[in-house]
């Protein structure tokens, strides 16, 4: 079942993209989607009969070299689970929703054969993210991880005329080449230090690395930690974090429902799932742990900051995405995997949801992006007007505090904003409080500007503005059930009791209150023993608190691993009230500030931007990180690149070949034509000459002896 | 006593002759060909010489040989000649460039 989820999109790829002429277009799209949703339903089923055990299925040998031997192979566990059904859910509704957004495309000419080249793209990359996901080992993994970057490349260059659309394509590969280095670098140091890139030999490992030293760049490091390092470069590219988050925002180019697939609900949220996978290792790194916090954290805070002045509709959402995908680094990063996969799952939804209603919008408004151009759409487009309203309640985190009833942001959110703080980072908590105000403040500013006050812009556009089809309406609804009801319905699972999350990911559990020595021994004991044994207190020990059953088992075994002293989850359930409310208060604040800017009082926003010039002007461009980036890597390298090419290659490569060809051998030639004189006697004469030497030398050199 | 060095001094000299004949000539062609009959008849002598001194056949048996192949050879090189004078109208050797590079 597995194998055909993983395969059915790479049948629909090749299908749709080699034999659309054979089967017609209509044909083609049709079987790419209804491949999708047949993966989609395959990975439902897998996800809710799933029992938490981890499964390895081998597809095929694949590498044999020296040491390094490894399979093909789907390894499935819970983690594996949770991305199934996120990436085939949202791509299958993205395909479903496509119908609708590409039937008509300015960028193309009339008769011209694009849509099921995008379908083709869509399904490749829907195959590649499983392949990611469903890794076994580092290598398998990798391949996924350039697969999707492949594939985000052809999708957000698909409108191939667009000069602008080719430059972020580029932009966006060349900036997760950075982070893919560092990835790399990981995967050499793994095979280095445990002569495996298996993910199971490298978690047995990991308690080795984190007593390793390695040398790296001259110096001395803590394996685990450098490692963890590495991989989370990888991960920073993929997921957009700070510093090389500048790709995401251009990669709005792409068409709308690529960004909803791609760079808001699956292949950005790849950098998430390798931290949560590397669990075994992270858990060993706790200065990379530390690390994972602070970029985490001050990603989510700039990304909000920016996103307060932007006006392009996708680009609001696209600085959303970067700034919830901080959330989850926090979460990670504070040791606390299962609520970052929490806010993973519940952000596919509503985010995927906010794109395509966005796309909806613009396709509504004839292609028109800027939100200043809109007002006042409730009215002209009712079904999207709410389902992007169930969209911002679920982003904002509305819900009935301190209860767990709410929208799916709410409680994963909150989740994540607890974890932070009982991971003790005060630094990710403050940051993280602050970036949901202003999360709150940006969604319902969108909300404000888009569908509340006077229709501004063009007349003609307004007038024409026309609910979408069927095709696009009903991913909106699925979506729409989704970001209502995700939260409520797995809170338990992700961020419940020890005991449920450790059920819901196969790890083992320990008696709490055995303490210390009692963790690493229990540690030690076989992974069936300890299992029964787990369950066994589970059921004994229902409401206890800190005397509840903990995380236990070793690396590797289970989806996530805890280090014994990992207690954020008790910490996070025990912290206190205001901070279990400051979220919510938080987002209040948030929507009263919107409220006052948007509605009551329009002229606000100008007053505001003009009596703060330069912090507008520092937000509106983005805290200037192209312009330095410009400064720092592209004009140099540009330089570079200008002297390889006029100097290196033109004066030295090209200027050596002409002074070959052009200089000496027609000299040589005149030369050797000048001893070619035609008459009998000089080459007689030569002959001669020929033999003399070669007797004498003989004579000399004293023949064959 | 004539002995063998008379006989090779005088094939060498013969021989040095014709070599001699073939490139310091620039006149005709048909010397060229007396030239060449020259170091084949020089390279006789040393064949009849050394079979004398080293009282083995052989030598005389190529001997015979070589002067068969002289002689088609000069038939051939004639005939050449006449075919050549018919298209060029010459048989002067500054004439024969053709194969000038």
């Amino acid at each position: 079942m597995e194998t055909t989820i993983l395969f059915a999109p790479l049948v629909g790829a090749l299908i749709c993209g080699f034999g659309w002429k054979l089967i017609g277009e209509q044909a083609a799209m049709w079987v790419a989607t209804g491949l999708l949703f047949l993966a989609a339903l395959l990975s439902w089923i897998v996800f809710l009969t799933f029992d938490g055990v981890t499964e390895h299925i081998q597809i095929m040998r694949w590498i044999e070299s020296g040491t390094l031997s490894t399979d093909w192979g789907i390894r499935m566990d819970r983690l594996t689970a949770i991305m199934l059904i996120v990436i085939t859910t949202v791509s299958s509704l993205v395909h479903l929703y496509s119908f609708g957004y590409m039937a008509h495309d300015e960028n193309f000419r009339e008769g011209e054969s694009y849509r099921p080249r995008f379908f083709a793209y869509l399904s490749f990359f829907t195959f590649t993210m499983l392949m990611l996901v469903t890794a076994d080992n580092l290598v398998q993994m990798f391949f996924g991880w350039e697969g999707v970057g492949v594939a985000s490349y052809l999708l957000i260059g698909f409108y191939y005329r667009k000069p602008s659309a080719n430059a972020a394509a580029i932009k966006a590969f060349v900036v997760n080449r950075v982070g893919d280095f560092g990835f790399l670098l990981g995967i050499f140091g793994l095979f280095f230090l445990t002569d495996s890139i298996r993910l199971d030999d490298i978690f047995a490992a990991a308690p080795e690395l984190a007593d390793t030293t390695l040398t790296f760049l001259w110096s001395e490091w803590n394996a685990a930690n450098l490692l963890a390092f590495l991989l989370f470069i990888g991960a920073m590219g993929k997921s957009a974090q700070l510093f090389l988050h500048t790709w995401l925002p251009d990669a709005m180019e792409g068409p709308t429902p690529v960004s909803a697939l791609i760079h808001a609900a699956t292949m950005v949220t790849a950098g998430v799932f390798l931290v949560c996978r590397m669990s075994p290792l992270m858990e060993f790194a706790p200065q990379a742990m530390a690390f994972v916090t602070v970029i985490g954290a001050s990603t989510a805070f700039f990304a909000a900051t920016v996103g307060l002045v932007q006006t392009d509709i996708k680009r609001v959402i696209a600085y959303s995405t970067c700034s919830q995908l901080g959330y989850m680094f926090v979460a990670a990063g504070v040791g606390m995997y299962s609520a970052a996969m929490f806010h993973l799952l519940t952000h596919a939804f509503f985010k995927a949801l906010l794109f395509l209603g966005a796309g909806s919008v613009i396709h509504a408004m004839h292609h028109e992006q800027d939100m200043t151009n809109y007002g006042g759409l409730r009215t002209k487009i009712p079904y999207t007007f709410w389902a992007m309203m169930i969209g911002t309640l679920a982003i904002t985190g509305v819900g009935i505090p301190l209860t767990h009833i709410g929208f799916a942001g709410f409680l994963s959110k909150d989740a994540i904003i607890e974890s932070a703080f009982g991971g003790g980072s005060m630094y990710g908590f403050w940051l993280l409080v602050a970036a949901a105000a202003m999360t709150s403040f940006y969604s319902w500013r969108l909300m404000f500007l888009t569908f509340y006050g006077t229709p501004r812009g063009d007349k003609h556009t307004h007038e024409h503005a026309h609910e979408s089809p069927m095709t696009m309406l009903v991913p909106l609804g699925v979506l729409s059930a989704g970001a209502v009801l995700a939260g409520m319905i797995w809170y338990n699972s992700f961020f419940g009791h020890a005991e449920d999350v450790g059920e819901f990911y196969g790890i083992p559990m320990v008696e709490m209150s055995e303490a210390g020595e009692g963790h690493a021994e229990g540690a030690e004991d076989s992974a069936a023993d300890e299992g029964a044994h787990g369950s066994d207190d589970g059921h004994g020990d229902e409401g206890g608190g800190h005397h509840g059953p903990a995380f236990g088992g070793t690396p590797g075994e289970g989806a996530l691993y805890m280090a014994p002293d990992n207690h954020v989850l008790e910490a996070a359930h025990d912290a206190p009230k205001w901070v279990k409310v400051s979220p919510f208060v938080a987002m209040l604040g948030g929507l009263l500030m919107a409220l006052w800017f948007y509605v009551w009082n329009p002229s606000m926003p100008a007053t505001f931007a003009a009596n703060q010039k330069p912090l507008y002007l520092f937000l509106k461009n983005k805290w200037y990180f192209d312009e330095i980036y410009n400064v720092i890597f592209v004009k140099p390298a540009k330089a570079i690149g200008r002297f390889l090419w006029k100097r290196g290659d033109g004066g030295v490569i090209d200027g050596t070949l002409n002074g070959v060809a052009m200089g000496i051998i027609p000299f040589l030639t005149r030369l050797a034509g000048r001893a070619q004189s035609g008459y009998i006697f000089t080459y007689a004469f030569a002959m001669v000459i020929g033999i003399a030497v070669f007797i004498t030398w003989m004579t000399m050199s004293g023949g064959a002896n | 006593m004539i002995g063998l060095e008379h006989y090779l001094t005088v094939a060498a000299t013969l021989f040095v002759i014709g070599i001699f004949g073939l490139f310091l000539n620039r006149k005709n062609v048909i010397i060229l060909l007396m030239s060449i009959e020259l170091m084949l008849l020089a390279v006789n002598i040393n064949f009849v010489a050394f079979s004398h001194f080293l009282n083995d056949l052989v030598g005389q048996v190529f001997t015979l040989f070589v002067l068969t192949v002289a002689a088609a050879e000069a038939a051939i090189g004639l005939a050449i000649l006449v075919c050549f004078f018919r298209n060029r109208g010459t048989i002067a050797v500054e004439d024969v460039n053709v194969m000038k590079g």
